[in-house]
Formats: structure tokens, sequence, C-alpha cells
């Protein structure tokens, strides 16, 4: 079964990043690129993406004729997804174990940064068996 | 054994293989298109095939005649599907030419792989198309392994392709040589094309491709084929030039984990020797023919920094040169802002952040994130840290490259650190 685990961001948690040391961002980044690489060597891996910050973002709405666009930025409390993982695992289990893996992701002083992460399953086709 | 994984023996005699193959099923059959999946075939079937019984004395030989039947195949499955529709009646024929034999086709000439590039970067096509079509008939490459190499669905490959040759044969070229005046407009889409499969390859820093193509080292060996087929043409020389001399630095540019080392960071020690001197010596017979283009002003300027022991010891006043000269050649937004960071090295950083400005009301440039990342090495330059984490930080924002946002966000954390000490 796959799911889907959005890493959830603010822009107070992006300039949060401000006052780390150096080693800790590097501590940080390592983290990120090693826990990527153990699930794709795990075989569990379907996709994972890191995004643009919203400061980038815009929001498009079309009901005919030419696109809206608003563009942002948008309020600094907004939630937004920063990255996501794809992962094709055997038990919702096994998913919600990798999301707290990721969430605890180290920050100030190597410290779990304890990010929101949300999980949703990526819903299949029809059942094979009636 | 996966398709990816070929040896390198039979994806190299593939590689030489699949042009000529190609050309000569196209002849013979009328349809390019027909042709290309004919060969994909082909070459597919050799991938499975080579490994187990060994690989033929005439490896262009047998994919001819494989692809051959398929593509009586493929056309008589069409041709009935027309009748079934009661289609206008007179179905192209399915062959035109007799069949050739082993032998020619393994003789055909290096002229046939120029047609193909004329025919894959092909004006209408958009780059990402032309340059999938290319690696599949020009490089012999499969669906599947360009498909990892643009981290896309293979599906969606597969899909990609078969438009592009679509938009090709509904566009009503034919496979033949485009006359004088259109040659050398041609010529430089392919050499465009080829600059940016370079590019993708280069800028692309996924760290989870497990089997990966090269798209970078596949873009340098057509521009080889190119330049063996054209030895006169200046630019061909001088892209090739450029693709040497930028693909030199490549072990120095990124580390360990992937993380982005900028040029005056680079450990020049790492950088590759044999492709400086080869791209060096291939620029300068170039300029001795006189005829200065855009790539060739390029791999100057790269073959400057190559050639320099130090960022320090680079003769800027020479790079701030062939950037004007860029410059007057082109209305490029990043060649004027290269030109600008010469100058800061020329004239100090207080005549950089001057010009830089004037830049900034360029709309083209106003949200780029370039802008502020040179705003930010200038302001370092001058000493104003806290103005350089400023814009480091706005850069690191802007970015849409992780390995470049890493770097810039670690930079302004650097400064921070430096500022706090003293």
């Amino acid at each position: 079964m796959k799911f889907m685990l959005m890493m959830q961001g603010t822009r107070k948690n992006w300039e949060s990043m401000y006052e780390w040391a150096p080693a800790e961002i590097k501590a940080h980044i390592e983290f990120m690129k090693g826990f990527a690489r153990e699930l794709a060597q795990a075989g569990e891996l379907v996709l994972a993406e890191g995004l643009d910050l919203p400061t980038n973002a815009k929001i498009v709405t079309g009901k005919g004729g030419p696109p809206v666009i608003t563009d942002g930025p948008f309020a600094e409390s907004k939630e937004f997804l920063a990255g996501f993982w794809i992962v094709d695992v055997p038990t919702p289990e096994r998913a919600i174990e990798i999301a707290g893996a990721a969430s605890a992701a180290p920050g100030p002083g190597g410290k779990p940064l304890g990010i929101p992460i949300e999980i949703r399953q990526v819903m299949s086709g029809p059942p094979d068996i009636p | 054994m996966t398709e990816e994984a070929a040896a390198p023996a039979i994806r190299d005699l593939l590689r030489d293989a699949v042009p000529r193959v190609l050309s000569a099923v196209t002849r013979r059959c009328g349809d390019f298109a027909a042709a290309e999946d004919a060969v994909q075939e082909a070459l597919l079937a050799a991938h499975v095939e080579w490994p187990k019984s060994g690989t033929p004395a005439n490896a262009s030989g047998w994919l001819y005649r494989v692809a051959c039947r398929r593509v009586a195949d493929l056309l008589n499955s069409e041709v009935a599907r027309r009748r079934r529709e009661q289609a206008a009646a007179g179905a192209r024929a399915t062959e035109t030419e007799p069949p050739l034999a082993d032998d020619e086709v393994e003789a055909m000439a290096g002229d046939e792989t120029l047609l193909l590039l004329f025919m894959c970067c092909h004006p209408t096509l958009t780059p990402p198309s032309a340059i999938a079509l290319t690696l599949r008939a020009v490089s012999g490459l499969t669906t599947a392994e360009i498909a990892s190499a643009f981290l896309v669905p293979e599906a969606t490959m597969a899909q990609r392709i078969s438009r592009a040759k679509q938009t090709i044969s509904e566009s009503g070229v034919r496979f033949a040589p485009p006359d004088a005046a259109e040659r050398s407009k041609r010529l430089d889409l392919v050499l465009h094309v080829l600059y940016l499969m370079f590019n993708e390859g280069y800028v692309s820093t996924s760290d989870l491709r497990l089997v990966r193509v090269e798209l970078s080292s596949e873009a340098i060996r057509l521009v080889r084929v190119l330049h063996r087929l054209e030895p006169e043409h200046p630019e061909v020389a001088g892209l090739l030039a450029l693709l040497l001399l930028t693909d030199a630095r490549r072990p120095a540019r990124t580390g360990p984990d992937g993380e982005m080392i900028p040029l005056h960071e680079q450990d020049r020690a790492l950088w590759d020797r044999a492709a400086i001197e080869e791209g060096t010596a291939l620029l300068m017979a170039a300029f001795a023919r006189g005829a200065v283009g855009s790539y060739q002003l390029q791999a100057a300027i790269a073959a400057l920094h190559d050639e320099a022991p130090s960022v320090a010891a680079t003769d800027w006043p020479q790079i701030l040169a062939l950037y004007g000269l860029l410059a007057s050649m082109s209305d490029n937004p990043m060649v004027a802002l290269n030109r600008v960071v010469a100058a800061a090295m020329v004239h100090g950083p207080t005549t950089g952040l001057e010009r830089l400005r004037t830049l900034e009301a360029d709309p083209r440039l106003a949200r780029h994130h370039r802008i502020a990342a040179v705003r930010a090495h200038l302001l370092e330059m001058s000493g104003d840290f806290a103005a350089a984490i400023t814009a480091y930080r706005a850069a690191a924002a802007a970015t849409a490259s992780l390995a470049e946002r890493h770097y810039l966000v670690t930079k302004a954390a650097t400064l921070e650190q430096r500022r706090a000490a003293t």
C-alpha cells in the first residue's frame, strides 16, 4: 500500500533556521539525505521531493477564460507543504514508523524537531477481488 | 537482469550501430516514426538476446534484420487498420527500397548520423522532446533509460517520444539533408539541443537514482561525433571545448553527499587535466579559423578559469573582456550578471554592486535568485556581513535548486557565526 507523507512547514519555521549554526544545518541536511537513501535501499521509496518556498507560490483558479492567479506571499502562520515522500509499504504501521523517523530530524543542538508529518493513503484502483 | 544493467560493451556497440541501422530502416520503409519504433524494439531484443547468445559478429546487420521484420509487421497492421476504417485507398507502400546486406549497413557513413540529428532536433519540437528523441534515435538508449535520466515514469517518456515523432511527421519534413540555406540554422539548433542535454545532466542533483544514464557524458559523446563530421565548423569545436572544459570540474563541484561546491571553493587538484588540455587545444584551433561565436567565447572563459591556480590568480580582466564580447552578441541576462561578477573581481565589489543595481531594473532578472546570490557575494566581499546575510537568505528562499538552497542557507549561517565572533 502506498502512502504520501507530507512535511508541513510555516514561514516561521523556515525563518527559525536562521538561528542555527552551520554544523546544525549540515547535520539536518545529512539526516534528510540519508533518510531518503535508506528508504530507497529498503525498496520502500516511490518518490521524494522538496518544494520551492511558498514565497514563490501562486494560487490559480479557472472558470473558463483566462485563469485567475493569486500571488503570494501568504500569511506567515499559514501552513504549507515543504516536501513529501511517497512510500510503498506492507502496512500502515510501517508508514507511521517512517513518518515518525522523518519527524525526528535533528534541529538546534541535535534535538529532534518534531516536524508535523501528515500521512495520507494513496488511493488504489478498483479492488481485484470483489 | 534489467535492460538498464546491460553490459557497457553491449551498450557501446548499440550506440555505435543505432544511427546507421535507423537510417537504413527509414530509407527502406520511408516512415521515420515506424522505423524508429522498430529499431527500439530491435534494441530491446538485443538487450535480451546478446547477453545469452553472445554478441553477433555484425551487430548492425543483426539489428537491421530484426528491425526490418518488425517494421513490416507494424506497417502491415497499419494498412490493415486503415482498410478496416475504409480510409483513403492506396496506403503507403511498405517497402520503397530493396533490403541492404549486412555489410552495407555496417559501411554506412556518418552523414546518416547528422541527418538523424537534424531530424530529432527539429524546430517544431520543445527542447525536452528533442533531447529525448535524440537519446533514443541517435544514442540508442531504451525508453526506460531515458525516463530514468529525466526522473519521469517510463510511460510518460514513451508518450513524449511518440508525440515528438508525430509532430515531426505532421510538419511534413522529409528524411533528407536540409538545403544549404536551412542547413546552418538547423546545425545551430542541433548544437543548442546538445548544449541543453549537457546542462540537464549537469544540474540534476538527485542522489536517489541507482542506475542512471549520464546525460552530460552522452551530450559530449554526441558533440564529438558531430565534430568528427563537421571538423571545420568553429562553433561545433567551440561547443565541444565548452563542454569538456566545464565537465572537467565535475569531480570538484559536489561534495560526497551531493552538496554544491561553488567555483571559488573547489579543490582544483581534482579537475580533470586531460579534459582541460583537450578542450583548450580544440578552442585554439577553432579560434584560428576566425569565426568567433558564443560557444567559443564561453569556452574561452571556462578555459581561463580552468588554467588558473586559484580565484585570486585568475585572469579576470580577460574574462571581463570576453563577457563584454558575449554581451554584444546576445541579450542574455545571465551573461550580463556574470559580467557584473567579473567587473567586481577586476574593479572591486563597490563597482560590482553599482552595476548590479542597473541590472535589477531588468524584469527578466528582478525576481531571479541569482541576483540576490550575486549581491550577497559582493556584499560579503565588501565586508558588509549584515547585508550579505540578508541577501544570502533571500537567495536561499528564491532558488529552485535544493542543493543551492542548502549552500546559501549554510553560507548565511557561517557569516552569522563570523559576525558574532567579531
